[in-house]
Formats: structure tokens, C-alpha cells, sequence
């Protein structure tokens, strides 16, 4: 049977993608260039079950996701920027708290209101340290409107599996543009549910420290337990501790880490005798694999490592094309002032040498520009 | 089919990027690769607007229109602007009342009376960007006419059809009459 074939708007895509994924719950507040995603949550969530809440505000929005996901329902919000700045002492919260949510950045030009309609990728660093303290993060970073979908539903399965918070971290040229987008069949792409905890509600101990993975009771089945932003004992109450403290903090991101082969997903695009690599995410990447063909063409051989999970950071990939010892360069093209090429640049520790491109015009880097870059380092 | 870069100028209201969803809509469903992007101020009325579309069999990369294959200009300001964009030889039709002073270069100029053909014709100026997408594939042949016309009809609102079914022809006939 001809699968079913649309052609959709990036940001309506994420939203299906939500409801393929189980989402149940969305609390936003509206803001350009993501407020596609609720109007159409708005629209579809009644229809299957679920529930819509336009909030008083980003912070609200973000308290009312985590408490629908502890109540047991997967939970999604959308924002971009400036939204996502007064989300972040919630979404610490969750990352200590250990709540399932996702959460969409549709990034445009900041800083503070910025350029409401401009496409930007400048929240690469808010979506890792825009909330205080040591924590883990999981950033997905769709290219396509197709992959604003199966993202979208990875982004819940990360958050389900790991829990955490997990943001789809995509930007306005991507959220806006419209292309084709195939719905995948039930069942085609995997869907994680959230395990229940098998021992009795007496036993139980939401946040044992002494395992890896703890399902999270939903409020009102049975499982009583307190959730505080405070770090926790194993029971969830608070306590000075710093040895506990300790040990929470390194178990919580060593969960992420330790699973860097789950979580990590690229795409790479001629890498294998690559001379020059370009590292690009989201809407930079099509520029990038655009600019690697061109360059190709011109006889030079160039490579696209393209990330979809950004965070954690995809080290162990850089390392490994830049141990096979061909790699003279490393082009970064991003929409922002270099937030991507200083982790590169940590990441090559010298092996070669690492050139940013950056670009505030609110328009992705033409591959003319990429192709320049390239070439320099022939 | 390589990449076609197509670029639809005119002023908020006119329905450009409309017409760029439809056109890449009914590419879609007609088995190719087609990418629609849009470019706005904050106003939802006046103002340029373009509505961006590309469409190839290959994988599309680039996202936007650099340098347009088809330009069309609903008016002057639209002209001016997308001009010096316009590939040589590349397909440039603007609209014979709004664009007075018509652009020189190395292109196929097609100069025609797209919203007059809207709105005395047809009456009602609003169906001005469905002409246009006739007279785009009149002249390119992107599409097969009847897909073109299927991608219209479901995306204009209920009880527009005939109306838009109509536009939609009388702008391959603008171009079919030139010769």
C-alpha cells in the first residue's frame, strides 16, 4: 500500500510526530516561530483523547508539562528562545526530579526578543546550560520536515528511557518551510512507554540511587512519593548531604553518557576519505551537504558529519574520523557567533585545525560560503 | 528533473506563498521533491512578500531560492527587488498592470495581464496567484496540468473550486493566446 504522503509545515510535523509518539498532554504559551506546534496540538489532541492548555506564561507552561507527565501522560511543549529562557528553572527541575518531557525550540534571533521572525540557531548553548548546576542534557536536532516527525517521536522515546528531559531543537527556516513527509504506519517506527514499577508501593524509592533506571510512577496509582527540587535521598525528601549530592549529580549524567551509543544518532556524507569535514546541524546541514557535493565536483575531497542529537555532544564520531588521520580541516557553519565550533575545537584538541562560519542574516549559509571555507583548507 | 528554483514576488495579500505551497503540494503528490519556504515581516497585509519553492526529482539540499529559474513579480517592487536574482535565461513574468517598467536582461520576459485576467475575467482579483500558477506551468511544464489542477482544487477553500478551477486555466491560456 502507497504510504501516506503530505506535504506539511515542519512545525505541524512535530506535532504529529508528538501524537504517533502517545503525547497526551500539551501546555504552551504561544510564540513565534513555534506557535504552529500548538495551534496544531490544539486542534488534534481533543480528537484522541488528550489535553490542550494555553498557559499564562512559559513558566506556568513548563510547570504544567511536568505535572502532566508525573501524572503518567506523555507531555510536550514548544517555544522558541526567549520562551525557553523563562522555562529553564523548570526544566532544571525536571532534570533533577527526573521527569519525562520534550520540549521544541524553534530557534530565532536573539538575544531577548530579538528578531521574532528570524531564523537563528543561536540556543545551542541555552539548551545545554541555560539552567543552573550540573546536569544532563538530550538535544535532538532535526533537518527535514520528515525528521521534524521521527525526531520528534525519538525525542519522546529518549525522554521515556533515560528520564529526562529531552529538547527538539530545531530552528524557523526548518519549523516553517513545508516539504513532503511521509506518516509512517503504526507500528513502523518504535514507540517506548514508560514501565511501571513492579514493587510494591511501600518499596518503592523513585529516585534509588543505586540503580541506573527507576520507572516512574504515575500520581494517583497507587505509589505515593514526594518530588522536590531540593536534592533528594533515594525517597524523593531532601537532604544536605553532599556525598549524596555527589553521587546524584555524576549518576544522573553518567546516564547519559554511559549510553552515548543510544542516544548519539549522525548522518555521514562522504567522510570515509574526507580531507575536509564540515559540521553542521538542522538547516546549516542542508547548506553543508549542498557545498560537500559542489566541492566534490570540484575535485576536493570533502565530508558532512551532521549531527541529530547534538547533545550529548557527539565526540566519539569526531574522534573517530579524525583518528583515520585524513582530515586537514573542520568547517563549522552555524546561524550564531560560534556556539558549536568551540566544542569542535575542544573535540579536535589540535589534531587539525577548526574554522567557524557564522552568520546572523536571519537566511541559511549559502554553500557558495561553505565551499570558500572548504577550499582553504587545500 | 535537476532542481527548478522558483520564486513568486508580490505584497502581502496577493497569495504568493499560497500559491508556492499549492505548486509544491501538487509536485509532491506528483512524485517529486519539492521544498516551500516563505520570507515575512511582521504585517499580514502589504509589505513584499515571496513565497519560495523548489522542486527536483533529486534530493533537495539548499533550501531556498538563490537564484531563481522562474521569477514572477505581482509588482513593481517585487521586480525591482528579485531581478538581479533571475538566472540568465532563466523564465521572469511579471504582471503588465503593476509592473510599468519592465526589467532588462538576459531572460525570457513574459509581461501578461495576470491580475486583470483575475479580476475581470474571472472577478474576483483574490485568484490572481492561481492564474499565475497556471501561466508558471503553461510556460515551464513542471507539472502535468491535470496534477497541477488536483493540488489546487485541494487546497483552495469549499465551494471555490469551479472559481479557482477556472483561474487556474485561464492562466495557461494567457500564455497558450501569446503565441
Amino acid at each position: 500500500m502507497a504510504k501516506k504522503l503530505e506535504f506539511m509545515m515542519g512545525n505541524h510535523a512535530v506535532a504529529e510526530g508528538a501524537l504517533y509518539a502517545g503525547c497526551k498532554f500539551y501546555g504552551g504559551y504561544p510564540i513565534t516561530p513555534s506557535t504552529e506546534v500548538a495551534e496544531r496540538m490544539a486542534e488534534r489532541l481533543p480528537k484522541v483523547g488528550g489535553r490542550f492548555i494555553q498557559m499564562e506564561d512559559e513558566i506556568a507552561a513548563m510547570a504544567s508539562v511536568i505535572g502532566a507527565s508525573l501524572a503518567g501522560v506523555k507531555s510536550l511543549t514548544a517555544t522558541s528562545g526567549p520562551g525557553l529562557s523563562l522555562k529553564q528553572e523548570n526544566i532544571g527541575y525536571a532534570m533533577l526530579c527526573e521527569i519525562p518531557v520534550v520540549i521544541v525550540d524553534v530557534m530565532r534571533g536573539g538575544p531577548s526578543t530579538g528578531m521574532p521572525t528570524g531564523p537563528s540557531q543561536s540556543d545551542i548553548m541555552q539548551a545545554k546550560w541555560g539552567t543552573h548546576g550540573d546536569h544532563p542534557v538530550i538535544a535532538v536536532t532535526p533537518a527535514s520536515v520528515q525528521e521534524q516527525f521521527n525526531e520528534t517521536v525519538r525525542a519522546f522515546n529518549l525522554a521515556e528511557k533515560y528520564r529526562c528531559p529531552v529538547y527538539v531543537l530545531t530552528d524557523a527556516i526548518i519549523g516553517q518551510m513545508m516539504e513532503q513527509l511521509e506518516i509512517p504506519e503504526p507500528g513502523e517506527l518504535e514507540v517506548i512507554e514508560r514501565p511501571k514499577p513492579d514493587c510494591k508501593p511501600e518499596e518503592y524509592l523513585p529516585f534509588d540511587m543505586d540503580k541506573e533506571f527507576v520507572p516512574l510512577a504515575a500520581f494517583g496509582s497507587g505509589y505515593r512519593y514526594h518530588v522536590t527540587g531540593l536534592h533528594h535521598n533515594s525517597d524523593g525528601f531532601p537532604t544536605n548531604d553532599p556525598v549524596l549530592h555527589t553521587k546524584n549529580t555524576v549518576r544522573l549524567i553518567e546516564r547519559i553518557n554511559k549510553n552515548y551509543d543510544d542516544i548519539m544518532k549522525v548522518e555521514e556524507f562522504m567522510t570515509d576519505d574526507a580531507e575536509v569535514l564540515v559540521f553542521a546541524i538542522g538547516v546549516s546541514a542542508r547548506s553543508a551537504k549542498h557545498a560537500v557535493i559542489e566541492a566534490r565536483n570540484q575535485g576536493i575531497k570533502a565530508g558532512l558529519l551532521r549531527p541529530l542529537t547534538i547533545w550529548p555532544f557527539p565526540d566519539k564520531h569526531i574522534d573517530n574520523i579524525l583518528n583515520k588521520g585524513n582530515v586537514k580541516g573542520i568547517v563549522v557553519p552555524e546561524m550564531n557567533l560560534g556556539q558549536m565550533t568551540l566544542e569542535v575545537q575542544r573535540v579536535a584538541k589540535g589534531r587539525c585545525q577548526v574554522e567557524g562560519l557564522f552568520s546572523l542574516m536571519l537566511d541559511p549559509i549559502l554553500p557558495g560560503e561553505i565551499v570558500e571555507k572548504i577550499r582553504r583548507f587545500v | 528533473m535537476a532542481r527548478v528554483d522558483i520564486r513568486l514576488g508580490g505584497s502581502g495579500g496577493q497569495g504568493t506563498i499560497t500559491a508556492a505551497a499549492i505548486l509544491g503540494y501538487a509536485a509532491v503528490y506528483a512524485g517529486k521533491n519539492a521544498v516551500q519556504t516563505k520570507s515575512y515581516g511582521p504585517e499580514a497585509r502589504g509589505g513584499a512578500a515571496r513565497g519560495e519553492v523548489v522542486i527536483s526529482d533529486e534530493e533537495i539540499n539548499y533550501v531556498k531560492v538563490i537564484k531563481s529559474d522562474v521569477l514572477v513579480a505581482l509588482t513593481q517592487e517585487a521586480c525591482d527587488k528579485f531581478i538581479e536574482d533571475a538566472k540568465e535565461g532563466s523564465v521572469v513574468i511579471v504582471d503588465s498592470m503593476m509592473v510599468k517598467d519592465l526589467p532588462k536582461g538576459n531572460f525570457k520576459l513574459y509581461a501578461l495581464p495576470i491580475i486583470k485576467t483575475a479580476a475581470e475575467d474571472i472577478g474576483k482579483s483574490m485568484v490572481a496567484n492561481i492564474v499565475t500558477l497556471g501561466v508558471v506551468n503553461e510556460i515551464t511544464k513542471l507539472l502535468d496540468y491535470d496534477k497541477l489542477e488536483k493540488g489546487v482544487l485541494s487546497k483552495v477553500p469549499k465551494g471555490t473550486e469551479e472559481l479557482n478551477k477556472k483561474a487556474l486555466k485561464a492562466g495557461v491560456d494567457l500564455v497558450k493566446n501569446m503565441k
